[in-house]
């Protein structure tokens, strides 16, 4: 079917020497027969991947997804590229990447070691670190004010071994109670079912910048950890992986991705028009310079 | 399918403390079975009760039996549980409402269960009616005419037989019990799901590892309940009316 295609392709000039001839294999080749790629997204992870007002995938993330998509469309120098979405969740992102269903997760996914057994990442585009919102009236400071509170967070996350890390390592006893996802969480704080809500620092700046009233909150404390957040694709796809590394690594070095950090973080952003305000952190500055795809083991010191 | 799989990680220590992922998964289905069985006390006892008022003579009383069961049949069961988790306690008075929602023992647990045994306790009493109305009419009058009053007649002479004749359905609503308490996970309790999700964030994605073991561990439950009925229907049994083989 395809052969055609390729003669046209060399014809028209498209194609670079070397690409074609190697054999097309992995995710490019599924792309290539079916004409189609799908991004995994986000509803909710402010602003590196979720909806806007009219329920489209928008984010730092799915503008970096789209580069890459492009990427792949003039590698293998195909008219038309079809860009599917397909909401994905923290509990069945990793099986819809591994099973097929979803070609790109551009959601906000943390690379660890324990991850790469199952899955790649992209080289990292976003550093998050492990914090809490509190009411600012409150006078929570940091973790250390919490014993016997009740402190929420997130089922499913690694924010939850963080919690309870400290608590052993500290000899600190909260009172742990969990939401099903980031919004319920923060609902807990909002109705005082929690004293503070432990989080990636982004996704709580984005849940304070659309709740009912931002000056209650402030985000407070040391980091309990900090994570390499990536873009996931399967594991042992190499031409694909290949693409991808060079796509963002080029974004990174000519400044672009520089802009769309620019864009998503410290201008005003759909639906609300609200600005995160949240500045490049010093480790993203160093990735920004030199990319790559380390996982969150060696971001501990 | 590409996938890693790895039975080991039941035995691999959780990254937060010293016990493994087994002890985590046997204290999770230590909160599943306590969940079931006491919603389902709860079920029994209000069910019970409901279905009967729902068949009594008195006008007013039938209305009451009938109105918890239309709302407690017909909202949704995670529904329910955040109208007891998120909106009960800020009917409360301020201080109470705050107690409620930091300071009181065990409150996930105490909602999950009362969610449960309600939501539980109107199809149960769906089948105690069913139950009565399929007795024959003269037994009602049989009962007043030989003397007791209405209650007695009911607690002598067609409870007794009622209940024999909805065990099976019972049985039902009891393993329902088992698999509905799932969605405790949602308001936080330590549950077999819960620790199904920790387990696969985790383990960096061991899904169906962490899914296999509570799916065959909430068989065994709903299938425990299954025959804990049948013994009961078999000891219950009145010769001359339907049973278990």
């Amino acid at each position: 079917m395809y052969q055609p295609r390729i003669l046209l392709a060399l014809l028209l000039g498209l194609a670079c020497q070397v690409g074609f001839a190697q054999q097309i294999d992995g995710t490019l080749k599924k792309v290539k027969e079916t004409g189609v790629i799908t991004l995994g997204i986000r509803e909710s992870s402010f602003p590196l991947s979720y909806l806007d007002a009219e329920q489209k995938p928008v984010g730092y993330h799915i503008d970096i997804c789209n580069r890459i998509a492009d990427a792949v469309k003039a590698k293998l120098a195909l008219g038309k590229l079809e860009v599917k979405h397909q909401a994905v969740t923290s509990q069945n992102r990793i099986p819809l990447v591994v099973n097929g269903t979803v070609d790109l997760e551009c959601g906000s996914t943390t690379n660890n070691a324990d991850r790469q057994k199952q899955v790649a990442f992209a080289p990292t585009t976003f550093v998050t670190n492990v914090r809490m919102a509190v009411k600012k009236a409150s006078g929570i400071k940091d973790l250390d004010n919490l014993g016997g509170k009740p402190v929420a967070t997130t089922t499913g996350t690694t924010s939850v071994q963080l919690m309870r890390s400290h608590e052993k390592g500290k000899n600190i006893d909260f009172k742990e109670v969990y939401g099903k996802d980031h919004a319920d969480s923060f609902l807990m704080l909002e109705t005082d079912r929690a004293v503070a809500f432990v989080m990636d620092d982004n996704l709580l700046a984005g849940l304070i910048a659309s709740a009912k009233a931002p000056n209650d909150y402030a985000i407070v404390g040391t980091a309990l950890s900090v994570e390499p957040i990536a873009i996931m694709l399967r594991k042992d796809d190499p031409q694909f992986k290949a693409l991808v590394d060079d796509t963002v690594k080029t974004l990174a070095k000519s400044g672009e991705l520089n802009k769309l950090y620019t864009k998503w973080f410290l201008l005003p952003i759909p639906p609300k028009g609200v600005n995160m305000n949240f500045q490049m952190s010093e480790p993203l500055k160093a990735l920004m310079a030199s990319p790559n795809d380390n996982p969150a083991e060696t971001y501990k010191k | 399918m590409n996938y890693h799989w790895n039975w080991s990680i039941f035995f691999q220590t959780v990254p937060s403390g010293d016990e493994t992922y087994l002890a985590w998964i046997i204290h999770g289905l230590g909160w599943t079975v306590a969940i079931s069985l006491s919603a389902w006390v709860i079920a029994l006892v209000l069910g019970s009760l409901i279905g009967t008022l729902r068949t009594a003579p008195n006008r007013k009383l039938a209305l009451l039996g009938h109105a918890w069961v239309e709302f407690f049949r017909n909202v949704p069961i995670l529904l329910q549980l955040f109208l007891w988790f998120f909106v009960v306690p800020e009917l409360l008075p301020r201080d109470l409402s705050l107690w409620v929602k930091q300071e009181m023992p065990a409150k996930e647990f105490i909602t999950a269960v009362i969610a449960l045994g309600l939501f539980t306790s109107a199809r149960v009493a769906e089948q105690v009616r069913a139950g009565i109305q399929s007795l024959p009419r003269g037994q009602m009058n049989a009962g007043l005419a030989i003397g007791f009053t209405v209650p007695q007649t009911y607690r002598y002479v067609l409870l007794p037989m009622a209940f024999r004749i909805i065990i099976p359905p019972l049985t039902s609503e009891f393993m329902n019990a088992f698999k509905n308490s799932g969605v405790a996970y949602a308001v936080g309790v330590w549950e077999l799901i819960f620790v199904s999700r920790q387990m696969t964030e985790e383990t960096g994605g061991q899904v169906i590892e962490s899914l296999i073991v509570p799916t065959v561990l909430y068989i065994l439950c709903a299938y425990g309940a299954n025959r804990l009925m049948h013994v009961i229907e078999k000891r219950a049994h009145v010769p001359g009316f339907i049973v278990a083989k």
